[in-house]
């Protein structure tokens, strides 16, 4: 199945681009999708303290990423 | 009768359009945050800000809190307005205001959305200095 992973801040930095077409075998948990992403991506290794939205709205790491779901990587805000 | 403002924008912000949508007749009471760019951080000489957000979700983030700002505090209307691209020093990156019958309402809610914003809205900063830039609060 096919989600758009969108990257921003410091991990769009670490990753090398600001978002990206992934193919997932199957639906994957939050908590399932970081250590999948933490496998692909090295870099994200020492860097975890981001936290994850699903279409556009905050998600805990048992919510579950189904097909052509928006994924967001969101490293602490800083804004105001 | 609509009581909320949220704007995420590229243009300069304005103080008077939050305050005279938050203006109302039947207030008593304006409070209105107003952050600008600081000069410097840490000791070190800030040049510039540089604003990015994740668009669509800070707008229904802001449209969170002003909507919990509206059931949790005796307050009537609310604007909150956030810039976004690259801002200089002494420039307008966020104002929010809120109008109320009484006071203390007005400063209570006006301090609860802005210590809210700075946790939840996915708006991210990057500060540039002399030599090198970097995002602010990347590694809390």
């Amino acid at each position: 199945m096919q989600i758009e992973l969108l990257l921003f801040g410091i991990v769009a930095d670490l990753i090398g681009e600001n978002s990206l077409k992934l193919n997932l075998n199957t639906t994957t948990s939050v908590r399932d999708f970081k250590s999948y992403l933490t496998s692909k991506y090295p870099q994200l290794k020492n860097y975890t303290t981001y936290a994850v939205a699903i279409n556009e709205t905050y998600a805990n790491d048992d919510a579950m990423i189904v097909e052509h779901d928006v994924i967001a990587l969101i490293p602490p805000v800083s804004g105001g | 009768m609509n009581n909320i403002s949220i704007k995420l924008s590229t243009e300069k912000l304005s103080l008077k359009e939050c305050y005279d949508f938050v203006d109302n007749p039947t207030c008593g009471g304006i409070d209105i945050f107003v952050g600008t760019v600081r000069n410097h951080t840490k000791g070190k000489s800030v040049k510039k800000l540089d604003f990015s957000a994740y668009g669509p979700m800070a707008v229904k983030e802001m449209q969170l809190i002003a909507e919990k700002v509206l059931e949790k505090f005796d307050v009537l209307k609310i604007a909150i307005h956030h810039a976004e691209g690259m801002l200089q020093i002494g420039d307008i990156p966020v104002i929010i205001a809120v109008s109320a019958a009484h006071r203390v309402a007005a400063f209570e809610a006006c301090q609860f959305a802005i210590d809210t914003l700075k946790e939840t809205v996915p708006i991210w900063k990057k500060e540039h200095f002399e030599d090198g830039e970097v995002w602010v609060n990347a590694h809390p």
